[in-house]
């Protein structure tokens, strides 16, 4: 015990600083208003669904939980049910045998709800794009809100994209938010 | 060269590890698989080809690991009614190749008594078979669902609970099956293949420098070593020479990969025991890891720094002493993590006896790489074949004899301080020179690349067409094998312990979905 509480005094708090929402990644079909976000407030709970990934996309999103990037200090967590989130954050190409079971873990949502779709995949269908086994891009199945680009995207730009589906789009909020920190 | 005194001529592919190909006839076939069983050998891996386009036929081929390395057979079939004799009565993990191979080329096991689909759900019709070549792979079905026949466990008291394709946490897709008393688990059937994408059909056509960046995506978490297993099978059929100091750079980023993994699932097994403090102290560590990958390599996951011939960047040169100063900082950070480990009696308690493979039945079920290692085997493709540079570091291959998640967690201790042993030799000794030899992939050639990435033994078998663009490139994870290994290790396990077993073998979905 004593070697533990050791080790935690060493390291001391490693959290760094929220970074700034990256509204440029947002789509035309952001379906949420500001209303609701004021419902939201800020807490987020976010639902993953890996819908066909190579798993790169799922090592960045799980270093959102290290102490670096410390996603729950932020009011923000990952559930084990659709029916507790606000958000589905999508990892893609979506292959047709998970088409099924991502418009099901949609439809459970309950809304208002989000979508972010993270990695080029995701994004566009990547490098395995569209074929008989793959239905590519996430909005191909589902209404995206906001697109995470990168392969994989270091964990600070899924984060940025989480921030900005939750962000409302005045600018005075946002520097709000930063002065926040 | 013969082997086991059967009449067929193998040749060595031009590869760095031992590698050796032959044409068989059916009976053949079958003598070099019941050989291979007798001098314990494994089955590495089973696919099939379609060569009907470039005037050839069809043809299945079964690669096999043995004390000379590998033997790669291929078999032609019938190109109306192709079918090939069963070997999963004597390789089990032959059985969700073979079903593979008939989803995919439409290729029958003659003798095997389950024709269940394995990588094909509801997407495509029973009668479409992608990687044909009268297929283009662009087709669109939307067949009707059907039902997928579990075995059933029936009894008094006996319960089924489904989990899955949509798990839990940040995980893969895919089903399983638990069926169980109580508590107990009496039986866990798994279902794969939800994350398939046709990535085999996806390579038909590519150029093979093209192809480097789809195999590097494979699985995501192996990204360096399905990238070298590429690159060393484009380099055995081009007879490319690559440079020294490619294949020490090569090394280091295999052994990075290793160690980053390595530090990953130990704070998700200190996790799933509880034992929160892990966690947060290995995912720090992981972190710094990845960053400094970020600085020295232009990627965290090291993803595209492999290519056909070499690598693609040379580290900067402050690289070598941030590399160093990183390895000594993580071998003290780790050691003072593993006496915690040790001594803590509740996380001890949770892993010791936890999900217990023996060694036995990990040789009969052909169980591969790191779980391999903690059930008392020693294969390490490492150590066995050293390759370049493997051969000249003084490799020393990690073995745990309990087969429990605690042999799991001490073997990835274990190799943790190898690799990070290993990183600093590589840069003490890395050879000056050039990182890149041009490549030219020749027309209608074969080749192999085979390495042993953080989970297993990693196989890429390429062959080209009439203008050395990709014809097949087949891929093969570690988890092929694993996968079905899982299933006994949870037997007699409470369901509470079955996250904790699955991530002490963490296997790669993406990698055998393919």
């Amino acid at each position: 015990m004593w070697q533990v509480l050791k080790r935690i005094a060493r390291t001391g708090i490693v959290t760094e600083p929220k970074p700034q929402p990256a509204l440029e990644w947002r789509t035309d079909a952001q379906q949420i208003h500001a209303e609701i976000l004021a419902i939201l407030g800020r807490a987020l709970a976010i639902r993953e669904v890996d819908a066909g990934s190579c798993n790169g996309c799922e090592l960045e999103i799980n270093a959102l939980n290290n102490p670096y990037y410390n996603i729950e200090g932020l009011g923000i967590k990952f559930v084990a049910s659709p029916r507790h989130a606000d958000m589905l954050l999508v990892t893609g190409p979506v292959s047709r045998h998970m088409e099924i079971a991502l418009r099901r873990t949609y439809d459970a949502t309950p809304a208002p709800k989000l979508v972010v779709a993270v990695g080029d995949c995701g994004c566009t269908g990547g490098i395995f794009g569209e074929s008989y086994a793959s239905c590519g891009r996430v909005s191909n199945v589902i209404p995206v809100d906001v697109a995470v680009p990168g392969c994989p995207p270091p964990p600070i730009d899924i984060l940025r994209g989480i921030l900005a589906a939750v962000c409302t789009s005045h600018p005075d909020d946002i520097s709000a938010d930063a002065e926040s920190n | 060269m013969r082997f086991f005194g059967i009449d067929c001529e193998f040749a060595r592919l031009d590869a760095p590890l031992p590698i050796f190909r032959a044409r068989v006839d059916a009976v053949q076939w079958q003598d070099l698989a019941r050989s291979v069983v007798e001098i314990h050998g494994q089955l590495v891996s089973l696919w099939g080809a379609d060569h009907r386009a470039a005037g050839g036929g069809f043809e299945v081929s079964a690669a096999y690991r043995c004390a000379d390395g590998l033997l790669w057979a291929y078999l032609a079939l019938d190109t109306v009614q192709p079918r090939y004799p069963d070997i999963a009565h004597l390789f089990p993990a032959a059985n969700r190749m073979q079903r593979a191979a008939r989803d995919l080329v439409g290729f029958v096991a003659d003798g095997s008594g389950d024709d269940r689909p394995w990588l094909r759900h509801d997407a495509w019709p029973e009668d479409y078979f992608p990687l044909r070549n009268e297929n283009t792979g662009q087709e669109r079905f939307d067949p009707a669902a059907a039902d997928y026949a579990f075995v059933r466990v029936e009894g008094d008291g006996v319960h089924e609970i489904p989990v899955g394709p949509v798990h839990a946490g940040i995980i893969e897709p895919g089903h399983f099956r638990f069926s169980v008393v109580g508590e107990k688990v009496l039986r866990l059937e798994q279902r794969l293949g939800y994350k398939h994408k046709g990535i085999e059909r996806r390579f038909v056509g590519m150029t093979v420098d093209e192809g480097a960046r789809l195999a590097g995506r494979v699985s995501g978490d192996s990204t360096v070593a399905y990238a070298w297993a590429y690159a060393m099978a484009v380099e055995s059929l081009s007879a490319a020479q690559v440079p020294e100091r490619a294949c020490w750079l090569r090394a280091l980023l295999l052994e990075r990969e290793r160690i980053a993994n390595h530090l990953g699932d130990l704070g998700a097994l200190g996790n799933d025991a509880a034992f929160g403090m892990a966690l947060a102290q290995f995912s720090r560590l992981r972190e710094d890891w990845l960053r400094v990958n970020a600085k020295c390599f232009g990627h965290r996951l090291l993803m595209d720094q492999i290519r056909p011939g070499g690598v693609v960047s040379d580290p900067p040169r402050d690289a070598r002493q941030m590399l160093r100063e990183q390895t000594a900082v993580m071998i003290s950070a780790v050691s003072e993590l593993q006496s915690i480990f040790d001594e803590h009696a509740g996380l001890q308690d949770r892993l010791v006896t936890t999900g217990r493979i023996t060694p036995d039945l990990a040789r009969k079920l052909g169980l591969t790489g790191l779980a391999a290692r903690a059930s008392g085997g020693v294969a390490d493709l490492r150590a066995d074949f050293g390759w370049a540079p493997y051969g000249h570091i003084r490799f020393k291959p990690c073995s745990q004899q309990n087969g429990d998640v605690a042999a799991r967690v001490n073997i990835r201790f274990a190799e943790l301080f190898e690799s990070l042993r290993l990183s600093d030799a590589l840069l003490d000794e890395l050879p000056h020179g050039p990182i890149h030899a041009p490549t030219v992939a020749p027309a209608n050639t074969k080749g192999a690349g085979w390495v042993e990435g953080w989970r297993g033994e990693v196989l890429v078998a390429l062959e080209t067409d009439a203008v050395g663009a990709i014809s097949r490139c087949h891929c093969h994870d570690p988890s092929w094998q694993n996968w079905p290994v899982l299933e006994h290790a949870v037997i007699g396990n409470i369901v509470a312990d079955f996250p904790l077993i699955n991530k002490s073998f963490n296997l790669s979905y993406a990698g055998q979905d393919l």
